[in-house]
This record gives C-alpha cells, sequence and structure tokens, in this order.
C-alpha cells in the first residue's frame, strides 16, 4: 500500500492504495467519482480522460503512485447543476452528447483542445479529439459543439 | 392556447442531457448496492465439443465462491429468443468459443479472474464449421438440427415470390449475375454489457445496460420458472447499443440473476472490452447472388436473389434479422418478376444478432453492387439505371405492398447528385485520374428502410403506453422505450407536449421498470418514433379527452390551468392516466406464408452520395465526403435527426472499409479497440445531411422511423465510388488496403470479372463472381 | 482489468541517481515512465514483470537540449514536449511528424522517447526517423555511461543492448540535415491512433544529381526498427533513373522479413514498402 496525497478538483485528498492502482479505479472506487469512464482499459477510447497537471491523459494508463503531489481534474470538477462549463452547454446545445459515455471525456479532452487552441481549425479539433472515440454521433454534432464553445470564448473577450 | 410554437420540430435539448455532460449520470457500473459482490464467466476456449470434466484448480479458496453450472438453474436451461435452442449455461455440448459453461461471483474482482483461469473444461472434440459455406457443404458435419428447422445446419429459410421469373430469362437481352459478401461487425458501444441482479423471496429484479426490459423479463421468468410478478427488470442509464443489448442482455441478465440466487447477494456483472467484443453478439455476416434479366433499355425484367446469413451456433434472434434482409433485398425498384431465396445457417460462431439495420444492410449492399454492374453491362450510367427502374407511388414493392405515399425518387436522386456535384466531379475525376497515384471517385446507393416491426409483428407486439400525472400536476410517460442515445427519451417528451399543448420541460418519461411501465414492445425496428409515439400522442389525447369529460379542463388552455386541473382531477380520483394500446391501420394487409402484402406500415427513402479517394502507392481507400439525403416524414427534432444520421453514416463508413472481424476457428482474435479499427474523428469527412418531410399517417405529427436507415447506404456508396475511381469491382465489405492491394497487384484476378468485359462482346451472360 | 494490483509493486525514488541505484540493487526491477505500454499490459493481463519503478517524474530525464552540433533529447521527453520543440519543428520535422501520430494526444502526454525505444516494438513509430537522422544513444547504468550509434540499439524481436541495470538516458541527433531531401510516410490501420502496418522514413542528401548520402530505415518490416543498409548501398553514389529504381525495390523487397498478422499481410507490407521508397525516389 501506498499513501498518496493530491489535489482532486480542488480539495486536496489523501488515499491508501496499492501503488499500481490505476488512477482510473482511484477516482471509480476509492473517491466514488463515476463520471470517468471505462471504455477499454488499454488507452484507446479516451472515455477514462481527465486532466493530469493540466494535460489530458488517459486514466486507466496512470499508476496511482504517479499523482503524488499532481493536481487532476475530472468531469465532475469542471461544471455544476446550476452552472454549466460553456463546453458543457455547447455539447447539451449542439447534440455534442448522445449515449453519454463518452461525454465526460470527450468534454475533457475538448478543455485540453481548447486550452492549446482557443480558436481551433476543423482539422485541430479532429486530432484533438482523435483519441476519444465516439460511436453515436459520427463527431460531426461535437466538432460543432467545440466551435460553438470557441466562439462564445471570442465574444466574451 | 399556450404552445404558439411548435414543440415538435425544434431543437429541444437532449432530456436527459443535462446529466450526461455533468458526468452525474448513473450507468450500470456507477451503481454499487450494499453487500454487493462480483460476477464472472468461465467460457470454452474451443468450438465445438462434449464436456468431460470441469476442474477447479489449486492455489483458490474455492469455498469462497458462488458457483453456479447448468444444475443450479430453477427453470428451463434455456434464453428465450424465438426458439429455446440457446441453453442459459451448457450441459454437455459446446457449440461456440466462449460459450458459457460456469458462474463464479466473489465481493474481490480481482480474485475472481484468477478463479475464472483456474477453472479447466476438459472435452472431446467434435467437428465444427465456421463459415456459410462449410456450413451448407453437402458433407458438412450436423452441428444444429431442431424440427423447427427447414434442413440441417439451417435455422430458418424465407421463399419470396413476385410474378413469375422463370419466363423472363429467355426474352432478357442481358442476364447479370454477380455475389456480394459482408463480414461481421462489432457494434463497439462504448459501454459495455453489464448488469446488476438481486433475488429474494419476492422474485428476481436485474438493473441492467439494454434495449429491452420485457425481452430480458420473459427471459427470466422460463429461467427461473417464475411467474411474471415475481420478475422485475429496470434499465439503466445506457452506453450506446445499436443492437448489441436487444438479445444479449437476456443472457448476462440472467446469468447474474443466478449468481444472486445461490449467493444470497447482489451481484454485479460488467463485461471488459476483451470479453464483450469476443463473446457477445455482432452484425450476421452474410452472402448475396444476384441473377438478374434485363432488357437493352436497362428495365429490370426479374431476378433471382438467393440471400444467406450465417447465424451462429444457436438461432437467438436470425429469423427475424432475415426477413428484414430479404424484404429489403429487392430495393426501391420495379421488379415485374422476382423470387428471393433466403436462408440463414448455423455456424460454430458465437451467435450473431442485432446491429442497427438488422439484415438489410447486407442485402442492401448486394443489390447496390450489383444495378452499378448493371448499368455498367448495359452501358448505360449508374444513375439513368435507377431512374428508370425506381419504384413510384401506384407502383408495387416486391412484397406486393403497394406504394401510397406521394414519394419522388428521381427528384431525391437529382437533388443529392446536385448537392454533392457528382456529374461535375465525375468529369473532373476522369480527366485527372489517368495521371495521379490518387484515384478519386463519386459513387452512391439509393434505399429504402421499413419502420416498425416486419409483417403481422406490430400485431403481435400488441404495444401499450401509459400517461400519469405527478403529484406536481406534471404528466408522466409510461413506456418500456428506452434512451441509449438515439433520443427516445426527448421525442416522447416532444410529442406529449406538442399533444397536450403544455411546456417541453414539463412532461416528464419514467425510468423503464418493468413492475411500473406498460409493455411499449422493444426498442428495435427503428419502431420508437412511428409506433410508439404514436401511442403516446394517442394517449395525450385520450389523457385530455379525460380531463375534459370531467368538466375540469376547457377546449382552450393554459399550461397553468392543465396542471391546475390535472390536480384537481387527481384529487376527485386519486390518480390521473390515459393509456393508448396498437391498432394495426384498417388497410395494411400481410401473408405470413407466402411472404406477401404491406412489409411495413412505411419506408424512409434515401440517396446517399459518397466521395472517395484511392491511394495507389498504399491502396488505402478514404471517404472524402458524403451527403445523405433522406425522406424519414416529418423531423421531430433536427438536431437529434441530424445526430442519427450523421452517427450512423459514420458507423457505415466502418463497415465499408475499416471494420474488421478477425476470425481464427470462430474466435475473434481481434477482440480489442487497439485492433478493431472504428473511425476516429481524424477519419470522417464532412457528412452533409438533408432531409425531405413527407409526413406519415402511421407517425405522431408524421413522423416515420429513422434510426437504422443511414447504416443501409453507405457501404455500397463507398464500393461504388472506389470502383468508379480505380475501374476495379470490389464485392466485399469491409474492403480494407490488403484486398485493394490483393486486385490492383493481381490483373488476373481482374481479368475473370466481368464488369471488364465490354458487353458487346461478352454475350448475354455476364457473371460477377470473382474467385 | 485483468490483474491485481496487490501482485505489483512500484516505487518512486525521486532522482535518477537513486533509480539507477536501486536499479543495480534489483536486477528484477522493470522502469515505467509514461506508462502507455506496461498500463496497457497490466489492463490487459499479460504484465508479467512484478516490480516496477517509475521514471515519471525525474527532471534529469526530460529535457530536450539545443548544442551547437548536436541536438539532445532526453529519454524523458514526451512525444508532446517533442511537437512543440521549435528546434525539432525546423531541423528534424519527420521526428515531430512521427511524435504526432504516436498515440493519442492522451497518450503523447505521458509517452516518452525513452519508452517507445525501449519498449522494442518493430512497429513503433520514432525510431524509422531516429535511424534517418543517424541517431546516437547514450545509455546510463550505476556504473557508467556509453554512447552508441542508435543503429546497433536493437538486436531482434524486442530484444535490445540495453544490459541489467541500465536505461536510456538521451538521443543524440546530428544537427546537419538542413540540405538532406527527408521523407517520412506511415501506413497504419487509420489516421489517428493506429499502429504501423509499415513505415518508412528517408534522408538523403542529393549533389550534382548523385546521391551522396542516405539513409532508409522502417517499421514492421522485420522483426525490429530496421535500417535498411543493402538498399541504401545500391543507391549510394549513384543518380536515380528508372533502372535504378526498380533495383531498389529489388533489393528492398529482399532485405526485408515482414510477417502476417492480425493488421495486415507480408505480402502487402512489401509491396508498400517498395511503393513508398519508390515515392521518396522520384521525389529526389
Amino acid at each position: 500500500m501506498s499513501t498518496i496525497t493530491f489535489t482532486l478538483n480542488n480539495s486536496q485528498v489523501t488515499v491508501d492504495a496499492p501503488p499500481m492502482t490505476r488512477l482510473l479505479d482511484l477516482l471509480r472506487e476509492h473517491l466514488h467519482l463515476t463520471g470517468t469512464k471505462e471504455g477499454c482499459g488499454e488507452g484507446e477510447c479516451g472515455s477514462c480522460s481527465v486532466l493530469l497537471n493540466g494535460e489530458l491523459v488517459n486514466s486507466c494508463l496512470v499508476p496511482t503512485l504517479q499523482v503524488q503531489g499532481a493536481t487532476v481534474t475530472t468531469i465532475e470538477g469542471l461544471g455544476e447543476h446550476t452552472h454549466l462549463h460553456p463546453i458543457q452547454q455547447c455539447f447539451l446545445e449542439e447534440g455534442g452528447a448522445q449515449c453519454g459515455i463518452c461525454t465526460p471525456g470527450m468534454i475533457l479532452a475538448t478543455h485540453h483542445l481548447l486550452e492549446k487552441h482557443p480558436a481551433p481549425t476543423l482539422d485541430e479539433i479532429r486530432e484533438g479529439l482523435s483519441g476519444n472515440l465516439c460511436r453515436c454521433t459520427g463527431y460531426m454534432r461535437i466538432f460543432e459543439a467545440v466551435q460553438q464553445t470557441a466562439k462564445l470564448a471570442e465574444a466574451g473577450k | 392556447m399556450a404552445a404558439k410554437e411548435s414543440i415538435v420540430g425544434s431543437p429541444a435539448l437532449r432530456y436527459e442531457g443535462e446529466a450526461k455532460v455533468l458526468g452525474y449520470a448513473k450507468y450500470i457500473d456507477d451503481l454499487h448496492f450494499p453487500q454487493m459482490i462480483h460476477g464472472a464467466t468461465v467460457r470454452s476456449k474451443f468450438p465445438r465439443g462434449r464436456i468431460t470434466a470441469i476442474r477447479y484448480g489449486e492455489g483458490i479458496p474455492w469455498d469462497e465462491f458462488t458457483i453456479v453450472t447448468w444444475k443450479d438453474i430453477p427453470g428451463e436451461n434455456t434464453i428465450v429468443h424465438l426458439l429455446k435452442d440457446h441453453p442459459c449455461l451448457v450441459q454437455e455440448i459446446v457449440n461456440h468459443p466462449e460459450e458459457p459453461i460456469v458462474l463464479l461471483a466473489h465481493p474481490d474482482k480481482a480474485l475472481l479472474r484468477k478463479a475464472v483461469d483456474a477453472v479447466t473444461i476438459e472435452y472431446e472434440p467434435l467437428p465444427a464449421v465456421f463459415t456459410i459455406e462449410e456450413s451448407e457443404a453437402p458433407d458438412a458435419p450436423v452441428i444444429w438440427n431442431s424440427e423447427a428447422g427447414d434442413s440441417p445446419n439451417v435455422f430458418k429459410t424465407y421463399l419470396m415470390e413476385k410474378g413469375h421469373v422463370e419466363d423472363v430469362w429467355a426474352t432478357a437481352d442481358y442476364i447479370i449475375e454477380g455475389e456480394y459478401s459482408t463480414g461481421a461487425q462489432e457494434q463497439f458501444y462504448i459501454e459495455n454489457n453489464g448488469v446488476i441482479a438481486e433475488y429474494s423471496e419476492q422474485g428476481v429484479t436485474v438493473w441492467g445496460s439494454m434495449q429491452c426490459p420485457y425481452y430480458l423479463h420473459h427471459a427470466l421468468q422460463l429461467a427461473f420458472g417464475l411467474p411474471e410478478q415475481k420478475c422485475r427488470v429496470i434499465q439503466v442509464e445506457t452506453g450506446g447499443a445499436f443492437g448489441g443489448k436487444e438479445d444479449y442482455p437476456s443472457v448476462i441478465g440472467c446469468h447474474a440473476a443466478l449468481l444472486a440466487m445461490k449467493s444470497g447477494r447482489p451481484v454485479k456483472m460488467v463485461y471488459d472490452r476483451m470479453e464483450d467484443m469476443a463473446a457477445t453478439t455482432k452484425r450476421h455476416p452474410s452472402r448475396t447472388r444476384h441473377r438478374t434479366a434485363v432488357s437493352k433499355d436497362g428495365k429490370l425484367l426479374g431476378g433471382e436473389i438467393e440471400f444467406a446469413i450465417d447465424g451462429g451456433a444457436y438461432v437467438t434472434l436470425s429469423p427475424v434479422v432475415l426477413s428484414r434482409g430479404t424484404i429489403h433485398a429487392a430495393g426501391p425498384y420495379n421488379w415485374p418478376h422476382l423470387r428471393i431465396r433466403a436462408k440463414a445457417v448455423a455456424t460454430n460462431c458465437p451467435p450473431h444478432g442485432a446491429f442497427r439495420g438488422f439484415g438489410a444492410p447486407q442485402s442492401i449492399f448486394g443489390l447496390e453492387r450489383h444495378m452499378d454492374l448493371i448499368a455498367k453491362t448495359v452501358g448505360i450510367t449508374p444513375e439513368e439505371l435507377r431512374r428508370r427502374n425506381f419504384l413510384q407511388p401506384g407502383g408495387t414493392t416486391a412484397t406486393g405492398q403497394l406504394i401510397k405515399d406521394p414519394i419522388d425518387l428521381n427528384g431525391m436522386l437529382t437533388r443529392a447528385l446536385e448537392e454533392s456535384g457528382y456529374h461535375a466531379k465525375r468529369a473532373e475525376f476522369a480527366k485527372t485520374n489517368p495521371t495521379s497515384p490518387i484515384k478519386r471517385g463519386i459513387g452512391f446507393a439509393t434505399f429504402m428502410h421499413g419502420a416498425g416491426f416486419t409483417g403481422s409483428g406490430e400485431r403481435r407486439l400488441n404495444s401499450l403506453v401509459a400517461i400519469e400525472v405527478d403529484d406536481e400536476g406534471k404528466p408522466e410517460i409510461l413506456v418500456s422505450s428506452t434512451e441509449f442515445g438515439q433520443g427516445t427519451n426527448t421525442i416522447l417528451c416532444q410529442v406529449a407536449a406538442q399533444t397536450l399543448h403544455i411546456s417541453y420541460k414539463d412532461v416528464r418519461i419514467a425510468q423503464p421498470d418493468t413492475d411500473r411501465v406498460p409493455n411499449s414492445g422493444p426498442t428495435v425496428a427503428s419502431r420508437t418514433a412511428m409506433i410508439v409515439g404514436k401511442l403516446v400522442e394517442d394517449a395525450s389525447h385520450n389523457l385530455l379527452t379525460c380531463m375534459r369529460a370531467s368538466g375540469l379542463l376547457e377546449e382552450t388552455y393554459t399550461p397553468e390551468q392543465f396542471c391546475h386541473a390535472a390536480l384537481a382531477y387527481k384529487q376527485q380520483h386519486g390518480e390521473l392516466r390515459a393509456t393508448a394500446r396498437y391498432q394495426a391501420p384498417d388497410d395494411i394487409f400481410w401473408d405470413d406464408d407466402k411472404y406477401h402484402g404491406d412489409a411495413y406500415p412505411a419506408y424512409a427513402w434515401a440517396v446517399y452520395v459518397a466521395e472517395v479517394a484511392v491511394d495507389t502507392r498504399t491502396y488505402m481507400a478514404e471517404v472524402k465526403n458524403f451527403w445523405a439525403l433522406q425522406e424519414v416524414g416529418k423531423v421531430l427534432n433536427p438536431v437529434l435527426a441530424k445526430g442519427q444520421v450523421e452517427g450512423g453514416v459514420a458507423q457505415g463508413i466502418g463497415y465499408a472499409i475499416y471494420e474488421k472481424c478477425v476470425w481464427k476457428d470462430g474466435v475473434m482474435a481481434n477482440n480489442q479497440m487497439t485492433n478493431y479499427i472504428m473511425p476516429t474523428s481524424a477519419d470522417l469527412p464532412p457528412i452533409h445531411v438533408l432531409f425531405e418531410e413527407v409526413p406519415s399517417i402511421h407517425g405522431p405529427f408524421g413522423a416515420k422511423g429513422i434510426g437504422e436507415l443511414p447504416m443501409d447506404g453507405p457501404a455500397p456508396a463507398i464500393l461504388n465510388a472506389i470502383e468508379e475511381a480505380t475501374g476495379v469491382r470490389f464485392n466485399h465489405c469491409p474492403l480494407l488496403p490488403e484486398d485493394i492491394f490483393d486486385k490492383l497487384a493481381n490483373p488476373t484476378l481482374i481479368s475473370a470479372d466481368s464488369s471488364q468485359l465490354q458487353p458487346a462482346v461478352a454475350g448475354p451472360v455476364f457473371s460477377g463472381t470473382t474467385p | 482489468m485483468r490483474s491485481d494490483v496487490r501482485d505489483y509493486t512500484l516505487t518512486a525514488p525521486g532522482s535518477l541517481d537513486a533509480v539507477l541505484s536501486a536499479l543495480a540493487a534489483n536486477p528484477r526491477l522493470t522502469p515505467i515512465a509514461g506508462g502507455t505500454e506496461l498500463m496497457v499490459a497490466l489492463g490487459v493481463g499479460r504484465l508479467g514483470r512484478h516490480e516496477l519503478i517509475s521514471l515519471d517524474g525525474l527532471k534529469e530525464l526530460r529535457f530536450i537540449e539545443e548544442r551547437p552540433e548536436t541536438l539532445i533529447l532526453g529519454a524523458g521527453a514526451t512525444f508532446t514536449d517533442i511537437r512543440r520543440n521549435a528546434a525539432i519543428a525546423r531541423e528534424f520535422p519527420l521526428l515531430a511528424q512521427t511524435a504526432s501520430w504516436t498515440g493519442s494526444i492522451a497518450n503523447q502526454n505521458r509517452g516518452t522517447l525513452g519508452g517507445n525505444i525501449a519498449n522494442a516494438s518493430p512497429a513503433a513509430d520514432n525510431p524509422p526517423a531516429l535511424l534517418a537522422y543517424d541517431a546516437s544513444i547514450e545509455l546510463v547504468s550505476a556504473t557508467g555511461r556509453r554512447t552508441l550509434p542508435y543503429d546497433e540499439f536493437h538486436l531482434g524481436y524486442k530484444k535490445t543492448v540495453l544490459q541489467p541495470g541500465e536505461l536510456i538516458y538521451a538521443i543524440h541527433l546530428p544537427r546537419r540535415f538542413a540540405q538532406h531531401r527527408q521523407y517520412v510516410r506511415k501506413v497504419g490501420t487509420r489516421n489517428a491512433q493506429a499502429i504501423a502496418k509499415i513505415a518508412l522514413a528517408a534522408t538523403a542528401l542529393i549533389d550534382e544529381a548523385m546521391v551522396r548520402e542516405i539513409r532508409l530505415a522502417g517499421a514492421s518490416l522485420i522483426d525490429r526498427p530496421v535500417r535498411l543498409h543493402a538498399t541504401e548501398a545500391l543507391l549510394l553514389g549513384k543518380a536515380i533513373t528508372p533502372e535504378l529504381r526498380t533495383q531498389a525495390a529489388a533489393v528492398l523487397a529482399s532485405e526485408i522479413k515482414p510477417i502476417d498478422d492480425i493488421r495486415s499481410t507480408a505480402k502487402y507490407r512489401i509491396a508498400v514498402a517498395c511503393n513508398l521508397l519508390d515515392e521518396f525516389l522520384l521525389s529526389l
């Protein structure tokens, strides 16, 4: 067992877990944050995406020991019922979520993409989200949601 | 009236969308019950054999485990679908790899995994078959036989006839033959199959990711020998399904319930990706053979179609998949004479099952590829061939169904070709291709898809929906129709809100729970918008009638007045509830024996155009642009409808050129996301979605079905475009670069193909069959 | 999840020296950096090494240093680091390109160059570019350092010259490719997140229409990342003619031994390798 302390959605947490525990399982099973989903367990689908020190990662491929002292943001840290994050609002309005299982990861990937490219081209969006598989939408509504978020951010400046 | 602007037809926000974007939505693996333990499955690692021993290896504390075998099943050892040939757990004979034999449960998931690996199954092997060809071979081992089957290894056959096809061959100017085949396809929902089961003296309850709660409800009654009131099924948020959670939840649901019964604790069973891909259903592989008589001027005179699908080891849903595939094999064309022989055969692969389109994508692939071959052979364009043979209002389909709706396929084809710049691109590519290593092409497919259950299916389903007003005066829709991304919740609430003249956000829809919701039928077959939507509309009218009859509601009212009236009614009568039951339209007839009549109350019609580029250095084909034009009746929600079409087209593109199941003796060898290639956001072209709306009398506000249609057209449109680009015919999907290489690099394979022959010198019979 | 994490140990000593000491003391330790390979193996139940030591966060390994003659990439540089580096984009575009198609963005944020090399997959994305740039590889252990041509690093399928207790420290790229014609192409199963069915990287110096210098390297052509010495030898010192291109394809086909697997076929791989080579030669 290892004792790991890190910042999760702006709060400091300390947990005891075997050091090779996947961050995904730590979040879901130890900390009961089930917004992070498991789709494949092999780093292919992106459903388990979280932000680790601000960078997008697949939480199924991060051993818990490696988040010691780090900052982790999950979907639960992005918005809340009374106040959706603009990305969440745009996904809702543009039809970016269908079955919803890829949605938390997709929204975090969008967050990461817009940090790097505030006004992304379509090709940048296509590449930036290519690690997050969606079987429902064919991605087109998701592209719309990303572009709409960027547009709103630009207008809000 | 309050609702001035129409709610139906507006982009109402997804009913459960906020919970999904926030990550609050709870899927099955997100739920935890007190005392809950985990279940797992020990499966066969061989395709067919007789079990001689089951050994529980050393190093595992077996006394801590709940162990279930077929002997523990209190009722019948069957997963009932159409027949009872499919065992819940193997008793003696294994019929496919990954077949469930033993179930284990334990509180510790990691130990459970080790225990599964520690069980060994000893067996005597039996001969097995893995393809349609092996199954139908004269000397094939008999792997499946039943009184219900037509002959050994055949689950089901259909014979569909129109006119007298034997008379046409002598008068035909051309007789054109072709053989087309399609591979299995994984549904690839991102959430794997999963359930939680609980068992007590009150009965059995299963929560799960599924499409059809009443299917599992029925399966539980048989496996447990319990009356229906002692079985309860609750659908939870479902992370994609596409048909893959139509029949399979009956298997995993019964398994978890058996473990719950024996352990006395709630049991969660959630497959991981490798198990889900290897063990659960996929789209049926198929083979379609065409023999078509055509006149010099490109009129279809008659045809024979042989359609075969590989059902896997048990019947499951194969007869109904075959049925839809058979009816759609004729396409949107006028056939004076036609004979279709169809069969579903048994193989020792895991059972194939439902997947969006349900047999239609397979037979439409064959037909739409064959139409391009006919055009080439006759010497007219693919466009002209279709124009000369389109069904028209007043015409009859291959099942003899009179086309009553004012469809205009010629107009749709004109629009789709204009929107896509088809003619200009064809001319441009003809000029640029000869000198470019990238060969570009544009092709299309025209097709239709029937909405609702086939033939008398809806009569048999006899669906029921209810609307009940809650304590806040808000109507709640009670249906077993489930949401798994397509938008069921949203469109049904839109229909109710519009009919009741109240706000969309004031309508609720109940969680599908068989203790609470009536059976509105399974959520399949493009039936929810049209059939269930109509029933929701009817029930809403019945609710208003009831309120008005009581004198509490005027003819015109505000939403507030509705709410007050509803609460007042409840106070007087205890509850306010209205129902509506399916009533077959008077003018719909179907003959199950002759396979003749009105196959579906309504069809959606479509023209899909694909633009491709094939790189002759890598032999990779890529779809560069895509246009999807469809007539689906009234579009209930434009954002959701677009999403349905785009998602279906994406799956169709995957089916055409990416998604291959690699089989080794019935075992899926590439059962990992790394190795089963689904398109990413970087692989898909722009998808232009275009609608035409011809309201249908059968659906609410004129809506028809939309869900499956977009799966039908992409594969043939893309392969037609690839033929345009390369000049080479490919008749199998998925078409991978290795397949393109095999033909482009081996001219001998191409020369055997009739498409390379000039009709003038080839004589009257053309065979499109390639070695 | 098909492994029991309680069966595994993982430590993070926090400095390179401490890691090297630990490796020297316990040869069973397996280094894990970004986890994009080993954690996949853990998930599918195929991680045979049970004692792991973390390289994640070691500042000594995560650097990209510009020296006058060479560019030095620490083994802990992530693919995102490589993609964002201006000197690499300018002088070693093939590497910037191969880094961009290594897994997904999320995996590029975690995966390291050293991990990609040490994992030694014949399909690995970055080794062909490194081979085409005539890279050297610097190894480090508790007892010292050694540097050797990267071309000598891979010995066979998943076999390398790494000794017990030894780590990849850095890759050295000579900064002398400004005048070279450069080429890289990956043929994967799809446009993103794909494992290479085959890839070819090439650099060549052309002077007065003659090939003065040439390096060819590929992925999934043989059991390891490989330089194509026989083909290079044929082309060196010659002018590119149609006859020479035909000969080059024949030599290439004879020096590679791709396999049939669930992703592709040997004959396809050979044909496409020859086509890619030809595409490069035509561009010279």
